[in-house]
């Protein structure tokens, strides 16, 4: 019956070797409102130890070189003061996650679950992001430049006028959009070739709230049953221009170019998807 | 489509007795009594009934006996009534049964075969009357040895601690969210933890605003697969994060708010919008792995500045022990256990009743495991239920539990007779509704009194017991299996309890 394992055998997964402020403060610059850091050789605590140090030194910019893999970049700022902070090179998952309404701009590829839980604020990746894109994401926006990878915009919701924003240039992979309960996505397709559809299957599975827009071609077969396909009308159109003016802002490309290419609208057909399935 | 299904209650109105004043056809959700204004008669349509008493408990005369049904079909040990009128109800609308409150199967009850053990003559016991005796409890990780500095009077503790809430009971509210049971019982739970210094947990359904600054620092705070209401200031606010992975009402689904249910100030709390489903999806999307929990763990960490214990809540299963190993490995500072009788506001009730496994064993494995692995001081254990009283509080510390939250046990204090109808949203004593009419029949004042005697009663007897034992602190009980002892169980299920059988 008695499992025997080795006693000492535990190691902690992220705190193992975390080294004290102290020692890695040297990785931190910090010019007033504006601070650099280094993290060559951090892991993911220190790095966060050392954003969350300049911003409560005031610093209202942050520019972070040489990120390699470092998780939850953005998600210890629970703080009344907003901040800009600058990835370059490729953060690790969870970018963003719970984020309080900080700026955080990528300049490159991201990783998986960039704005998990997002609260507020904006994330701007120059590249694609892994999966996971926007879950449960409940406010501010996320621009990603390429692809995203499976179950983009998962369970998004929105309440109250608080309405989250997700805009992906390129294509997504399946499940996008699924459970969704609120909130605008548009995915351009930007990067498909002449006839080629996008690669999402079950698009909008469960969906149960908020709106997805697409530009590019899509079968029926890939989309989720729970949605049905709509013209954009006026309003949407106002709610396109404004949402792909930024994104075309953020990575210098031609809005007009992009909207003039026909969009579809896809809404759910249901507030209440599984309402009939019981017996009470 | 005529139904074919027998009442389940029978309603008895002594003629002798009944006034006529109304009082049971007001307190009735569901239409049972009706008075017919012509023939000056009440009349009863038993078939509506669920049997929650209500309408006996407020008749003024006593003239009201709500009672089992007794007509019945054939008697029949395999086919027995519950399970043909399922078979009736299904062949009507073709859907899948909802239930709520917990198993109630007879699943055999562990806690009714340990029997707790008593001072006599070789060591004295202890009269919790007149001596301290300690139930405080810390609850989070603790350190792998204690440094300390001694100057002169003064001792330091050197090591570095890690994050613990104190309690001052082992006994905490379960997760119950606001949208499954009233803003009014919510409140009640709230009040009562901060009035006794234990600790209520929001479920999924968030924590309204308004509550946050007062009953923060006595929440637990759950992070479900629908992250309902998860905001950073939820995260901050709290005592304590909860993971919910799963529930021992309904282990591996999720769960549905029918839309109906979700109201203007529920959908603020839930943060969605009003009038949809709130879908709960069975897995949390970011979790596939002990792996990928790790990553959500600290990303609650990260978000509330590793000032908080997280906690992970499970549903008991068959490699629970290994589950929760992995658990502890990945970060968790409280696992959270629940087990196959544990309760819910609606679940499918073939889920319900068939899936998952008693707490006590799965506790005892878990506990047992844990130290094998010389990681047992790594987290606390809660275990979860059916907590039906103060003796299963002691049983469950003593097969290594640090706490237990109770549900069920709360909701019957309130005033719940567990008549699994939860689901419905109809019901009468006001705890488990969102209609107005029927949640204002609780006042938080006098349910969070209840609430609070109930703590109250069971830390005494909890101190009684420890006291009979020997032992004054709460904390000389943990895992303490020599206390216990088996009546009427198998050898491996002695084995899995890691207890002796009475008389060894």
């Amino acid at each position: 019956m008695a499992v025997k394992c080795a006693r000492r055998g535990l190691r902690d997964m992220f705190l193992g070797d975390v080294r004290p402020l102290a020692q890695i403060r040297s990785h931190l610059q910090l010019n007033g409102w504006e601070a650099e850091i280094d993290a060559r050789g951090l892991v993911h605590k220190e790095l966060n130890d050392l954003i969350r140090e300049a911003a409560l030194g005031g610093a209202r910019k942050i520019v972070l070189y040489n990120v390699s893999g470092q998780r939850y970049i953005g998600t210890r700022l629970f703080l009344p003061q907003k901040v800009e902070i600058h990835v370059h090179s490729v953060p690790g998952n969870d970018l963003g996650a719970f984020l309080a309404g900080h700026r955080i701009i990528v300049h490159g590829n991201a990783q998986d679950g960039v704005g998990n839980t997002m609260d507020d604020g904006e994330i701007i990746v120059h590249g694609r992001a892994g999966d996971i894109v926007a879950m449960s994401m409940r406010g501010g926006k996320i621009f990603i430049r390429d692809s995203v990878g499976y179950r983009a915009a998962i369970h998004m919701k929105e309440y109250t006028g608080k309405v989250p924003v997700l805009v992906i240039g390129g294509t997504a992979q399946d499940f996008f959009g699924e459970y969704m309960a609120g909130g605008i996505v548009i995915m351009l397709g930007l990067n498909l070739k002449p006839g080629e559809r996008h690669h999402a299957h079950y698009i909008g599975t469960g969906m149960h709230g908020g709106v997805i827009y697409l530009r590019g071609e899509v079968a029926p077969y890939q989309l989720g049953k729970e949605v049905g396909i709509l013209e954009p009308n006026e309003e949407d159109q106002k709610v396109l221009e404004k949402y792909v003016g930024e994104f075309a802002a953020h990575f210098g490309l031609e809005a007009g170019e992009i909207l003039k290419d026909r969009f579809i609208k896809l809404l759910p057909v249901s507030k209440r998807p599984y309402g009939r399935i019981y017996a009470y | 489509m005529y139904s074919y299904l027998l009442p389940e209650f029978l309603v008895e109105r002594r003629g002798d007795r009944c006034i006529k004043c109304r009082v049971c056809e007001r307190q009735c959700p569901n239409g049972v009594h009706r008075y017919d204004v012509e023939l000056d008669m009440m009349f009863s349509q038993e078939r509506e009934c669920v049997g929650c008493q209500r309408c006996a408990v407020f008749c003024p005369t006593g003239a009201l006996c709500v009672q089992p049904h007794p007509a019945s079909y054939r008697p029949n040990a395999s086919w027995t009534r519950e399970k043909m009128q399922d078979l009736k109800k299904q062949a009507e609308t073709g859907g899948v049964i909802l239930t709520g409150s917990g198993n109630d199967k007879p699943y055999r009850i562990y806690w009714d075969h340990l029997v707790l053990n008593a001072s006599q003559v070789t060591n004295p016991s202890i009269d919790p009357l007149r001596e301290p005796m300690e139930l405080r409890t810390f609850l989070g990780r603790k350190p792998d040895n204690l440094q300390v500095e001694i100057k002169g009077d003064r001792v330091d503790i050197t090591s570095e601690l890690h994050p613990n809430v104190l309690v001052e009971t082992p006994i905490l509210f379960s997760a119950m969210s606001y949208g499954a049971i009233s803003y009014q019982a919510f409140l009640s739970l709230a009040m009562a933890a901060k009035k006794y210094g234990t600790l209520f947990n929001t479920g999924e359904g968030g924590l309204p605003r308004e509550m946050r600054k007062e009953f923060g620092a006595n929440a637990v705070v759950q992070c479900a697969s629908g992250r309902f209401g998860v905001d950073p200031e939820y995260l901050n606010c709290a005592a304590v994060i909860e993971i919910k992975i799963g529930q021992g009402a309904k282990p591996g689904i999720g769960g549905h708010l029918p839309g109906e249910k979700v109201s203007a100030n529920i959908a603020l709390t839930r943060m969605i919008p009003e009038g949809t489903d709130a879908l709960s999806p069975a897995p949390q999307h970011d979790i596939y792995s002990i792996e990928d929990l790790s990553m959500l763990i600290y990303a609650l960490k990260e978000a509330t500045n590793y000032e908080k214990p997280v906690s992970v809540k499970i549903a008991a299963v068959h490699n629970v022990a290994a589950i929760a190993s992995g658990m502890v490995r990945a970060g968790a500072d409280i696992i959270a256990i629940d087990g196959l009788r544990g309760g819910t506001g609606a679940a499918p009730k073939i889920i319900r009743d068939n899936v998952g496994i008693p707490i006590e064993l799965a506790l005892a494995a878990v506990d047992q495991r844990l130290r094998e692995e010389g990681i047992r001081h790594k987290c606390s254990i809660i275990a979860a239920g059916g907590i039906r009283c103060s003796a299963d509080v002691v049983k469950a510390i003593a097969l290594g539990a640090d706490a237990v939250y109770i549900g069920s046990a709360a909701l019957v204090a309130m005033g719940c007779t567990l008549c699994q109808k939860c689901y419905t949203g109809k019901c009468a004593w006001g705890i488990c509704t969102q209609d107005p009419y029927l949640s204002r029949r609780l006042n938080p004042e006098i349910a969070s009194e209840r609430l609070y005697n109930l703590l109250k009663g069971w830390s005494n007897e909890i101190k009684e017991m420890l006291g009979g034992m020997g032992i004054n602190a709460i904390e000389s009980l943990r895992g303490n299996r020599d206390h216990l002892r088996g009546v009427g169980l198998e050898e491996w299920e002695l084995n899995v309890l890691g207890v002796k059988g009475a008389g060894e």
